[in-house]
């Protein structure tokens, strides 16, 4: 069994790439590459992709909307569509919105406020890549820290996640206005998942909890079979 | 030449700015103001052979997020 192969993409303004490196070293081992979001291409024979939290481009024009027209998204893009495992966490989440790989958008949080707190959320799917080592209907307890967290989709698009199981997460309290308290979605395959609360801030008891551990050991349970 | 897009929520998606922006009017003191809404406007400087076409694409493509945005093309005369 080959060891795990990961990379995290770094933006301008990106701030949690290496929080999200240590999670993936710590947590899946193997091997984590730091990407830049010039380059055009990504390592070979990746398991893992993550798309870390920060203020990429400086939040300009829209959230994630000029990091995902960087040069290294059309790889991303292309990797997620072959079906390679793609997590976006925060700001990441919102540049998978904006490269339109996952659906919906998120909006200034309806209190206005940045939101900084941890938040206890409930796991609505256990069955995805990305969760497997959670039980369904588990309440975990992850940080937030978000301006706009608050996820809008029309009640279509709303509809057909809820009935596919592509909530992934779900705010167990009120956090920052999101539709049906939406916290985290996958795509149509299974393969991206996007979400606002930071698994990557809560995988050692220094932390303060460890419950965002789970998530990394569910994809490396996927991928390797560990 | 000039371009002014302007980029405007849709109807139905909530605009927590301008509902702040309405209580401030209010609390300053103005009476009557049913509703606000904040958008943006962009100005861009083309050359003349940029076609309208061209320009709704760049809309599309990064000035709007056709999810939660609508916009609108104005060319404006130098």
């Amino acid at each position: 069994m080959s060891s795990f192969r990961s990379a995290v993409i770094t933006f301008p303004g990106s701030n949690c790439d290496r929080d999200m490196a240590m999670a993936l070293e710590q947590v899946c081992g193997g091997e984590t590459f730091r990407v830049w979001h010039g380059d055009a291409d990504l390592p070979d024979r990746l398991d893992f992709i993550a798309l870390p939290g920060g203020f990429s481009y400086g939040d300009y024009l829209r959230c994630g909307a000029m990091a995902a027209r960087s040069p290294i998204m059309r790889a991303v893009i292309a990797a997620a569509n072959r079906g390679v495992p793609v997590l976006g966490v925060c700001n990441g989440f919102q540049v998978l919105t904006e490269s339109g790989l996952l659906p919906g958008a998120l909006l200034r949080n309806a209190g206005l406020r940045f939101v900084c707190r941890e938040v206890m959320l409930t796991v609505e799917n256990s069955q995805s890549l990305f969760t497997s080592a959670y039980s369904q209907g588990q309440q975990v307890r992850i940080p937030v820290a978000h301006h706009d967290g608050n996820y809008f989709a029309d009640d279509a698009t709303l509809d057909r996640l809820e009935g596919e199981g592509r909530v992934a997460f779900r705010y167990a309290e009120e956090v920052n206005g999101s539709a049906r308290a939406i916290a985290g979605v996958l795509n149509d395959a299974g393969n991206v998942l996007g979400m606002m609360p930071h698994p990557e801030r809560m995988i050692e008891a220094a932390h303060g909890g460890t419950d965002g551990r789970a998530l990394f050991e569910s994809a490396t349970r996927a991928l390797v079979g560990a | 030449m000039k371009v002014r897009v302007s980029v405007s929520l849709k109807p139905g998606v909530l605009d927590p700015q301008g509902r702040a922006i309405q209580h401030s009017l209010e609390g300053l003191g103005f009476k009557g103001v049913h509703d606000v809404r904040a958008g943006k406007l962009i100005e861009l400087d083309v050359d003349d052979s940029v076609t309208d076409a061209a320009i709704e694409d760049m809309c599309k493509q990064l000035l709007a997020n056709m999810v939660i945005e609508n916009f609108r093309i104005e060319r404006v005369a130098a």
